[in-house]
């Protein structure tokens, strides 16, 4: 073929391969979340004034679940006793805010908040309480247990050694409005 | 019966390629004639694929893709539509029938040798066509919107959350939100019902028509087209058709009838083609005691399950999980056999074929019991779940059977191949 009419072929083809794959683009940015995913992000408040110690609630922040639970002494004790058994007891990678890295990983000791989300691959931990020796082990002292995968935690939300999970649970942005309320979500360095 | 004949004569005369087709896929292929009860499952996976392509163009005409209706419209189909329960046992049913014909059709592949020379094209094909099946069964199994439904998705979508840098977008792209939501639901069913389909159809036609190239292989592993008689044809070939549609049809008679028993006296199996927890509508804040997969894919949740975490990753096990399935790929390269089928190869290899099977069962068998099901070892494994030494064992049985496969099938003793096939 004529070499002038084959390049003008070639470039032809060339250039609708390109507007083809540029075509991908609308159809790729429709699978990003949409404007009212992104809004449904709001802060929750959360009532902790009836939690007794030992007792746990769940509240709904971002789809995710948020365990919001008052420590009793043992269990902070507990939590002291199992630094040799978790892969990061100092908090040192970074899952939560400034705020709560310190031993119990909580602006206030005596109240864990956690998201409840496995940082394996996103289940939900399970409480098992220092009452759940049969199940977990004589050495159980309290803790959660990823019913997927088994990964085990602490009373911190701290990662054990040896179990799926590579991180600690992520503690979430939250505040004290008042000594019974904590605003999920947001912090004084945000508000 | 005249009139039906020149109607056809009318037809053909416009369109000769209705009947051209017919003599050279079906009327006039060769097939070997030695072929054996594990043939039956190629022709049984197309029967499993228009089966399920029927039962979902009725769950459609019911079904509400939106996370507010779609258990109850489930339940709906269930309870209210009139014949919606048979409808959706068989669609049900047929998704795990469907591995169970595939994983056979896969094993005889493996019995025989059908993926080497020529046919790696045609194993190429029919691997794409496993992997897409996986994405189908997945898609689908979000859309009941049970428990087991959604944290099944949240984990396999965390999967790809785990790829360093660009996992965590990548997983929000998927989700189209930060949680498994609504977004996920609607752009799920459109994948099970429409995109993934056309893919599967056109890759079926693909390995159809990469075999039919090449031609079948047989119970002996002996290329046909070597000695062909005074008419051309190999001397020992049949032609499909009538040779083989009466065979299958026959198979297919089989195949329905337990089929049936499946769907009408024991759809659910036992939790195992629909688990207890899917019975529960979605509860993002909940995940159930126990979740597993579905059967057909727990070999490959066991090895996900298996690796331990390195530097403060999960994606090892991750990437374990993707080389288990794409390393099938490569086995046409990997095997240096001189030999195809099983009947000729030497201990080596039967014993390798051997001990693989069974870690791949027990593999499937871990992926459905928590990982404390066998209990916790002695102080010499470090009190470590015995199930989960198991799995780990097993994962390296699985990926030694591939990776060490140049190495003991190029040593094997094999046996000479005959001239002829062997009935």
């Amino acid at each position: 073929m004529d070499s002038t009419r084959r390049n003008l072929l070639v470039a032809t083809g060339a250039l609708s391969a390109v507007a083809g794959a540029a075509v991908a683009v609308p159809f790729a940015w429709s699978w990003w979340p949409s404007e009212r995913a992104k809004a449904a992000g709001a802060p929750v408040e959360a009532d902790i004034s009836k939690l007794s110690p030992g007792e746990m609630q769940i509240v709904e922040w971002r789809g995710k679940p948020v365990w919001i639970m008052r420590r009793t002494k043992e269990m902070l004790e507990a939590v002291k006793a199992a630094d040799d058994k978790v892969s990061d007891p100092k908090s040192e990678v970074d899952r939560q805010p400034d705020y709560a890295k310190n031993e119990y990983r909580s602006i206030k000791p005596e109240y864990l908040v956690l998201v409840g989300i496995c940082t394996h691959l996103g289940c939900s931990p399970q409480l098992k309480g220092a009452d759940a020796k049969g199940e977990m082990g004589a050495d159980w002292s309290g803790g959660f247990l990823c019913p997927c995968h088994g990964s085990k935690f602490d009373l911190a939300g701290r990662v054990y050694k040896g179990v799926p999970a590579p991180v600690n649970l992520d503690v979430p942005p939250y505040m004290y409005l008042s000594d019974g309320t904590i605003l999920i979500g947001e912090d004084k360095k945000g508000a | 019966m005249g009139r039906l004949m020149a109607l056809w004569d009318w037809f053909d005369a416009r369109m000769p390629s209705v009947a051209e087709e017919f003599r050279k896929h079906a009327a006039e292929y060769y097939a070997p004639k030695n072929f054996n009860f594990w043939y039956f499952f190629g022709a049984l996976s197309g029967i499993v694929l228009v089966i399920q392509i029927v039962s979902g163009i009725f769950l459609t005409m019911n079904y509400k893709p939106d996370a507010a209706l779609a258990f109850g419209s489930v339940e709906y189909i269930m309870r209210d539509v009139p014949g919606g329960w048979i409808i959706r046992y068989i669609h049900s049913t047929g998704a795990s029938a469907f591995f169970i014909v595939v994983y056979l059709h896969m094993f005889r592949g493996l019995l025989y040798g059908s993926y080497k020379q020529p046919r790696e094209l045609v194993w190429i094909f029919g691997v794409l066509i496993y992997l897409t099946l996986m994405g189908e069964a997945f898609f689908g199994y979000l859309l009941p919107w049970g428990q087991m439904s959604f944290w099944g998705a949240q984990v396999i979508v965390n999967l790809f959350g785990t790829i360093p840098f660009i996992g965590p977008d990548l997983a929000v792209w998927i989700r189209g939100d930060y949680v498994v939501g609504d977004a996920t639901l609607n752009r799920f069913f459109a994948l099970h019902v429409i995109a993934i389909p056309l893919v599967l159809l056109g890759l079926v036609a693909a390995h159809i028509l990469a075999l039919h190239d090449v031609g079948s292989n047989n119970p002996d592993g002996i290329d046909i087209k070597k000695l062909k008689g005074a008419d051309g044809h190999p001397l020992d070939g049949v032609p499909f058709h009538p040779y083989y549609t009466v065979k299958d049809f026959a198979g297919a008679v089989v195949f329905l009838a337990v089929f049936c028993f499946v769907l009408f006296f024991v759809p659910e199996m036992g939790g195992y083609f629909l688990e207890d927890n899917n019975f529960i509508p979605a509860d993002p804040l909940k995940t159930p005691s126990h979740i597993a997969p579905v059967w057909y894919f727990t070999p490959y949740y066991s090895i996900l399950r298996a690796v331990p975490p390195l530097f403060n990753s999960q994606f090892p096990g991750v990437l374990a999980m993707g080389v288990a399935t794409l390393i099938l790929f490569f086995l046409p390269w990997l095997d240096r056999a001189p030999v195809r089928s099983i009947r000729y190869r030497g201990p080596i290899y039967k014993t390798a074929l051997a001990v693989f099977v069974v870690a791949f069962l027990l593999l499937g068998y871990l992926g459905t019991e928590p990982v404390t099901v066998w209990g916790q070892a002695g102080a010499w494994l470090g009190h470590a779940d015995r199930a989960t030494v198991a799995a780990r064992v097993f994962s390296l049985i699985y990926f030694a059977f591939f990776f060490l496969m140049p190495w003991y099938t190029a040593i094997d003793k094999v046996k000479p191949v005959p001239e002829r096939v062997t009935m």
